[in-house]
C-alpha cells in the first residue's frame, strides 16, 4: 500500500507531465509572438529619425489647437456596459461545463439551467426597462 | 501522442510556422483588401511597387505594396506624445498584436499525422496506429475553447489602453467605443457557442471537428449560432460596418490617432490577423474544420453516388488534402469578411450597441433554449 503522500505525489507527477504537454506549446506560442511583436516594436523605435518639434508633439485633433479640460467627461453608459459585461460574461462561463455534459443530464439538467437562464433573462429585461440599453440620447 | 524531445521539436516547428505564417498572411490580406476595394470601385488598385532585377520589372499585381509599406513604416519618425503615459502607450500595440497571433494555438489545422511505424504511414493501413502521432495543432489542452476566449478577451485591453494613454480626446473616445463594443459582442460570442457545445458535448476543438466528421457540420446543426458568432466575430475585429471606434470621419483615427506608422501598423496587423483567426475559429466550430466532404482517413467514400468501392489513398495524401481544405475554408470566410466591408455602410454607435444587447443576446439565449429542447426529444 502506498502512503497518502506517495499517492498524491504520483498524481502530481502525472498531472504535471500532462499539463506540461497540454499547455507548454501555448506558452511557446505566446513567447514567440512576443518576440515577433517586440522585434517589430524595437525596429520601429530605433530605425526612424528623431526630430521632434513642438508642433509635432501637440495632440492631433483635426489640426486645430486642443481646447478644454484634459479629460472629457464620459457618458455613464460606458460604465453600465462594463458592469453588464462582467455579469453576463460570467454567466456564459457558468454555462460551459453544463453545456458540455448536457446530453447526459436529461430533464433535470434542462430544468436547472432553465431556472438559471430565467433569472438571467429577468436581469436583462430589468436593465432594458431601466434604460441601461438605451443609447439614443 | 509523441512525447519527449520529438514532441517539443514538433511543437517548436509548428509554433514558428504558424506565427510567422499568420504575420505574412496578415500582409497578404492587406493586399487582398486593396485589390478587392479597387475591383469593387472599378479602379486599377495598387500596381506601382516595382522591383527591378536586371532588365526585369516585377510588380506581382501590387503584392509588393505590402512589403514596401512595411519597410517605409519602419523608417518613419517615431516619437511619444509628451502627455502620454509612456508605459501603457507603448504596451498597447504589443497587447493588440500578440493575442490574435496566439489564438491559433488551439485550432486544429489538419488531422493527426501518424508518426510511429513510419514505413506504414505512407501506405493505406496506417490510420490504425493508436500511438505515436503528431497532431496538426499546436496544443491540445483540456480547456480547449476557453483558451481562445481568454486570449480574445485580452484583445480589448490593447484598444482601451491605447485610447486612454495617448492624451488625446479623440483617442479616448475611440478607446471607449472600442472597449464598450468589444465587450458587448463578446457576451454574444460566449453565449452563441453554448448551443454548439451542447450538440458536440465537448469544449475541445479537435473533438468538435471529430464530431462534425462523424455526424454533420455545425452549420447544419446550429445555423443560428453560426450567424450570431459570425456577426460577433466581425464586430470584435472592429472592421466596417462595426468600425465606429476608428470612424475616420468622426474622430480622426480613433484609439490609434497618436501612434506613429509602425506602431499604428501593429494595430492594423493585429486586426487583419484577427480576421484570419476568427475565420479559422468559425471553420473549426461550424464548417467541419479540416474535413473534406466524403474524405475519410483512408480515402474517398462515395457510396452515395453509386461508387461501390472507396477510392483508397495514402495517409499523407489525406493529411495534405485536409490541410488544404482547412486553408480554403478559412480563405473563403476571410474573403467574405472583406466583401462585407464594401457592402455595408458604417453603423451608428447606438445601432451597434442595440444590435448587440437587444437583438443578438436574446437570440443567443433563445438558441440555447431551443437546442436544449430539441436535444431532449432526440435523445428521448
Amino acid at each position: 500500500m502506498p502512503t497518502l503522500v506517495q499517492a498524491l505525489s504520483a498524481v502530481e507527477t502525472v498531472n504535471s507531465v500532462s499539463l506540461r504537454y497540454q499547455y507548454g506549446p501555448i506558452f511557446m506560442t505566446v513567447g514567440f509572438a512576443l518576440i515577433i511583436a517586440g522585434a517589430v516594436f524595437a525596429l520601429a523605435t530605433f530605425l526612424g529619425p528623431k526630430n521632434p518639434t513642438p508642433e509635432k508633439l501637440l495632440p492631433y485633433e483635426s489640426g486645430s489647437p486642443t481646447t478644454g479640460a484634459k479629460h472629457v467627461r464620459l457618458s455613464v453608459k460606458f460604465y453600465l456596459t462594463a458592469l453588464l459585461f462582467v455579469i453576463f460574461d460570467i454567466e456564459a462561463v457558468f454555462l460551459y461545463p453544463w453545456a458540455s455534459l448536457y446530453q447526459s443530464l436529461g430533464w433535470a439538467g434542462f430544468v436547472e439551467m432553465i431556472a438559471f437562464l430565467t433569472m438571467l433573462t429577468i436581469g436583462l429585461v430589468y436593465c432594458w426597462k431601466k434604460g441601461a440599453l438605451e443609447w439614443e440620447t | 501522442m509523441e512525447t519527449g524531445a520529438t514532441f517539443w521539436i514538433a511543437s517548436a516547428v509548428k509554433v514558428i510556422a504558424i506565427v510567422l505564417g499568420l504575420v505574412n498572411l496578415g500582409a497578404l490580406l492587406l493586399w487582398v483588401e486593396r485589390r478587392q476595394s479597387a475591383m469593387i470601385q472599378d479602379r486599377m488598385g495598387p500596381n506601382r511597387a516595382n522591383l527591378q532585377i536586371g532588365g526585369l520589372n516585377i510588380r506581382a499585381a501590387g503584392l509588393l505594396h505590402s512589403a514596401a509599406d512595411g519597410i517605409k513604416m519602419l523608417w518613419k519618425e517615431d516619437f511619444t506624445p509628451p502627455g502620454a503615459d509612456k508605459f501603457l502607450y507603448h504596451l498597447a500595440p504589443v497587447i493588440s498584436l500578440v493575442p490574435p497571433l496566439c489564438l491559433f494555438a488551439v485550432i486544429p489545422f489538419g488531422p493527426s499525422v501518424y508518426w510511429a511505424n513510419r514505413a506504414q504511414v505512407f501506405g493505406s493501413e496506417a490510420w490504425n496506429t493508436t500511438t505515436g502521432f503528431i497532431p496538426l495543432q499546436i496544443a491540445m489542452p483540456d480547456s480547449g475553447i476557453l483558451v481562445v476566449f481568454a486570449l480574445a478577451s485580452s484583445g480589448v485591453l490593447g484598444a482601451a489602453l491605447a485610447g486612454s494613454s495617448s492624451d488625446n480626446k479623440f483617442s479616448l473616445m475611440g478607446g471607449l467605443r472600442a472597449a464598450s463594443q468589444m465587450v458587448s459582442y463578446e457576451v454574444t460570442m460566449g453565449f452563441s457557442v453554448v448551443g454548439a457545445f451542447m450538440v458536440y458535448q465537448t469544449v475541445r476543438l479537435e473533438q468538435m471537428v471529430q464530431w462534425q466528421v462523424d455526424h454533420a457540420w455545425g452549420i447544419f446543426t446550429q445555423p443560428l449560432a453560426f450567424l450570431l458568432f459570425f456577426t460577433a466575430a466581425v464586430a470584435e475585429t472592429k472592421r466596417v460596418p462595426f468600425d465606429a471606434p476608428e470612424g475616420e470621419s468622426e474622430i480622426v483615427a480613433g484609439y490609434f490617432t497618436e501612434y506613429q506608422p509602425m506602431k499604428m501598423g501593429m494595430f492594423a496587423l493585429g486586426e487583419l490577423v484577427e480576421v484570419m483567426t476568427s475565420s479559422a475559429l468559425l471553420t473549426t466550430i461550424f464548417l467541419g474544420g479540416w474535413q473534406f466532404p466524403f474524405l475519410k482517413l483512408d480515402g474517398f467514400h462515395l457510396e452515395m453516388f453509386g461508387v461501390a468501392k472507396p477510392i483508397l489513398m495514402s495517409h499523407l495524401t489525406v493529411v495534405v488534402i485536409s490541410a488544404i481544405t482547412f486553408a480554403l475554408k478559412v480563405a473563403i470566410l476571410a474573403l467574405l469578411q472583406m466583401q462585407i466591408r464594401w457592402t455595408l455602410p458604417r453603423f451608428r454607435y447606438d445601432q451597434i450597441m442595440k444590435l448587440g444587447w437587444r437583438i443578438l443576446l436574446p437570440l443567443s439565449l433563445g438558441n440555447i433554449l431551443v437546442t436544449g429542447i430539441v436535444l431532449l426529444f432526440i435523445n428521448g
